[in-house]
């Protein structure tokens, strides 16, 4: 039961993402502008970047979404280490094929006759030569509905297949004994924290197991994608708003499934508050509803970003300053921001779920006095 | 003159910053003053500093 619910909370987070990265902008073309054409293999000029151009686009590229599992580029050979994944856009019925056909952006793919070109990471639609309607800076070619296997959404079915495999290993081990053996040893002190350091304190004794696979699939996938992002792997999971929105939107789901009719009731009519003033903080109170979970997931894609930025400008300064002493002390100063992450990586998993157990628990508390 | 946006953000972070740094510094005062009650000290001060922090992330993004 908990693991099957563990694997429906996953795999509406892999659903949900591409939706969210698409919806974002759905521009037409636009017929009355000034329009300039760019031709999508030519790649900015590697050679007429300085330093610091070049460790800005390595940065931002970092950070976004990408189409293949790109590890690294070796900028004298121009070869790029990695491997390709599957690009799934809904346009014309459902194209399928390997993002190897975009040559990292080089290159224009074709599939049944429609022609796709990638824009800062993005698929869209364009003729055989690939050409772009520039506008404003901005691409108003059209853009499908992306279904891709991006890096976010390959790396979180590699998460989701590493806990379901730890979890399982443990779960098959207290079958055998009730001494934990196997993954299980590290596993219960961090399950057990869950629960009485999280889930018992905020949610109450009687209605906390109910919550606690949710909970536990929470804190054990954001601690995991936040560790690993801290690795030369390169993924960013929690970086992408889209995934912090999804585990947002569905600790907000589950706040408002589970609430009783006390918690509507201390929404809109609280007990012990005049008539008027009822009225006045009813709105306010439902306007809290939404805003809760929007903190949750601006804090914790905010905490990831920023370390990540923070972290590699560090690293890059190592490379402008170009002396013993400058990049010496900047490259101490990024081993401490990598062990801060460390912390910051517990610390923001450990927050998302605590404060998700405290939406729980004043959505399923009883008051009796009053 | 207009006042850059960036101007704003920054005045924002002042205060996030001395918000979380009075949490901080009350936290320590009370776990000074009572060390048995040290986890649910911390676990107050973190939901505080957590809440406050996301003013100053919503003040650095709205820039």
């Amino acid at each position: 039961m908990q693991f099957t619910r563990a694997l429906f909370f996953l795999a509406v987070l892999v659903l949900i993402q591409p939706v969210l990265l698409t919806a974002s902008g759905h521009s037409e073309h636009a017929s009355d502008s000034t329009e300039f054409t760019q031709v999508a293999n030519q790649e900015p000029a590697q050679e007429g970047m300085s330093m610091k151009q070049e460790i800005k686009a390595h940065i931002q590229h970092h950070l976004q979404d990408g189409h293949d599992f790109h590890l690294y580029t070796d900028t004298e050979t121009n070869t790029h280490v990695g491997f390709p994944l599957l690009v799934i856009l809904l346009d014309d019925g459902i194209q399928v094929f390997s993002s190897s056909r975009f040559h990292h952006g080089e290159s224009v793919a074709e599939s049944n006759g429609n022609f796709y070109a990638l824009h800062h990471g993005k698929v869209y639609k364009t003729d055989a030569a690939g050409t772009f309607e520039m506008h404003d800076g901005h691409v108003h070619n059209e853009k499908p509905l992306d279904f891709s296997i991006t890096k976010n959404v390959f790396s979180i079915m590699a998460f989701a297949l590493i806990l379901i495999l730890l979890f399982t290993g443990a779960a098959r081990s207290y079958k055998k004994s009730l001494v934990p053996s196997g993954s299980a040893r590290f596993l219960e002190p961090l399950i057990i924290f869950v629960r009485d350091e999280i889930a018992i304190p905020n949610i109450g004794e009687k209605h906390y197991k109910r919550f606690m696979s949710y909970l536990l699939t929470v804190f054990f996938f954001i601690w995991l994608v936040n560790l690993f992002g801290l690795t030369p792997l390169g993924i960013n999971v929690t970086n992408s708003i889209s995934v912090t929105f999804a585990l947002a939107v569905m600790t907000f789901v589950i706040t408002q499934f589970s609430g009783k009719k006390e918690y509507w009731k201390h929404i809109f009519w609280m007990p012990g508050v005049p008539v008027p003033m009822k009225i006045l903080l009813a709105p306010i109170e439902l306007l809290g509803v939404f805003i809760k979970p929007f903190a949750l997931l601006i804090r914790l894609y905010a905490n990831i970003t920023a370390g990540h930025i923070v972290l590699m400008s560090l690293i890059g300064l190592m490379f402008i300053f170009h002396s013993w002493i400058g990049s010496t002390l900047s490259f101490g100063l990024s081993v401490f921001i990598s062990f801060i992450e460390l912390l910051v990586a517990a610390l923001q998993a450990y927050i998302f779920t605590m404060l998700t157990a405290l939406y729980f628990g004043s959505a399923v508390a009883e008051h009796e006095d009053h | 003159m207009e006042i850059p946006a960036i101007v704003g953000a920054g005045l924002v972070v002042i205060g996030v910053g001395i918000g979380i740094g009075r949490i901080g510094g009350s936290a320590m005062d009370a776990i000074a003053r009572q060390p048995e009650a040290t986890n649910k000290i911390q676990t107050a001060m973190l939901i505080a500093a957590a809440l406050i922090e996301g003013i100053g992330f919503a003040a650095l993004f709205a820039v």
